[in-house]
């Protein structure tokens, strides 16, 4: 029987899929007696949907325009 | 991995198209910058990283072979000059602002003192409140919060998990631009996922 800790450190593995199947078999089984550890495996997730939606900075327009001026002055 | 849009970018590129290169520049310099930005001190130096490197790209992609993709080959670039630009840049600060990476590589994923001898949760993850994550980064502090945060990861952690879960590359594509094996790139993401995780729980909790 795995413990609470054992579980938190197997979290990557187990959300990427990268766990062999008996272990994952035990997480299982850890995860169906214990709802602390889903509300934990949650939260994870939860992390890793929120750094996706990070809003992206716009970049300066004058980098582009400075880009696209380089772009031209290196045309042959 | 890439799509036929950007294969189709990538071949007008070779042949001087201005309007390919516009478009490559607008699908990209935003993750470019926040990748840059992982590597050196301002925004300034990211943008100065950006630049550098699409005239990397220009004066590279005759000879680039699709053997990877644009992006991988792109962001590789990038990181090369970014971690030349921060190493640069790491001479003005401190050493000891570097010193405790590798410690903090191996760190545990919950800080221990929450178990209890046999490991079970004597302090478990206090119940976050329902907001969902699209709501949650219209809050401007909570995203402040969020964004300091990575930058307080260390560096190999920082970068991995920008790639992995912000810029959402796959861990092919992730140890590819690296060029981490894939259980080292797995091991920094865990560490960096779970100080995330610790740092959000303050943020959320009911």
């Amino acid at each position: 029987m795995l413990t609470c800790r054992e579980v938190t450190e197997l979290a990557t593995d187990y959300v990427e899929g990268g766990t062999l199947f008996g272990q994952r078999v035990s997480v299982w089984m850890h995860l169906s007696m214990c709802k602390h550890c889903r509300g934990y495996l949650r939260q994870y997730r939860d992390t890793i949907a929120t750094l996706g939606r990070l809003p992206d900075e716009p970049a300066p327009p004058e980098c582009r325009d400075e880009l696209m001026r380089r772009f031209r002055e290196r045309k042959p | 991995m890439a799509d036929r849009g950007e294969s189709e970018l990538v071949a007008k590129l070779r042949a001087g198209d201005e309007q390919a290169f516009g478009a490559l520049v607008d699908r990209y310099h935003a993750a470019m910058r926040r990748l840059a930005r992982t590597f050196v001190s301002s925004d300034a130096a990211a943008d100065e990283v950006v630049q550098d490197t699409w005239l990397v790209v220009l004066a590279g992609i005759a000879k680039f072979e699709e053997r990877s993709s644009f992006k991988t080959w792109l962001f590789r670039i990038l990181v090369n000059r970014a971690r030349t630009k921060g190493t640069r840049e790491a001479r003005t600060v401190p050493m000891s602002a570097f010193a405790a990476d590798d410690d903090r590589d191996g760190a545990p994923a919950v800080d221990p003192s929450r178990f209890d001898q046999r490991g079970m949760w004597s302090a478990p993850p206090e119940r976050w409140n329902a907001e969902t994550p699209e709501k949650l980064v219209l809050r401007q502090e909570l995203v402040a919060a969020l964004e300091q945060a990575i930058r307080e990861l260390p560096e190999r952690q920082r970068t991995v998990v920008v790639l992995r879960d912000v810029l959402e590359l796959t861990s092919d594509e992730v140890c590819n631009v690296l060029e981490l094996e894939e259980t080292n790139q797995r091991v920094l993401l865990h560490r960096a996922r779970s100080r995330l995780r610790e740092m959000l729980e303050d943020y959320r909790k009911h």
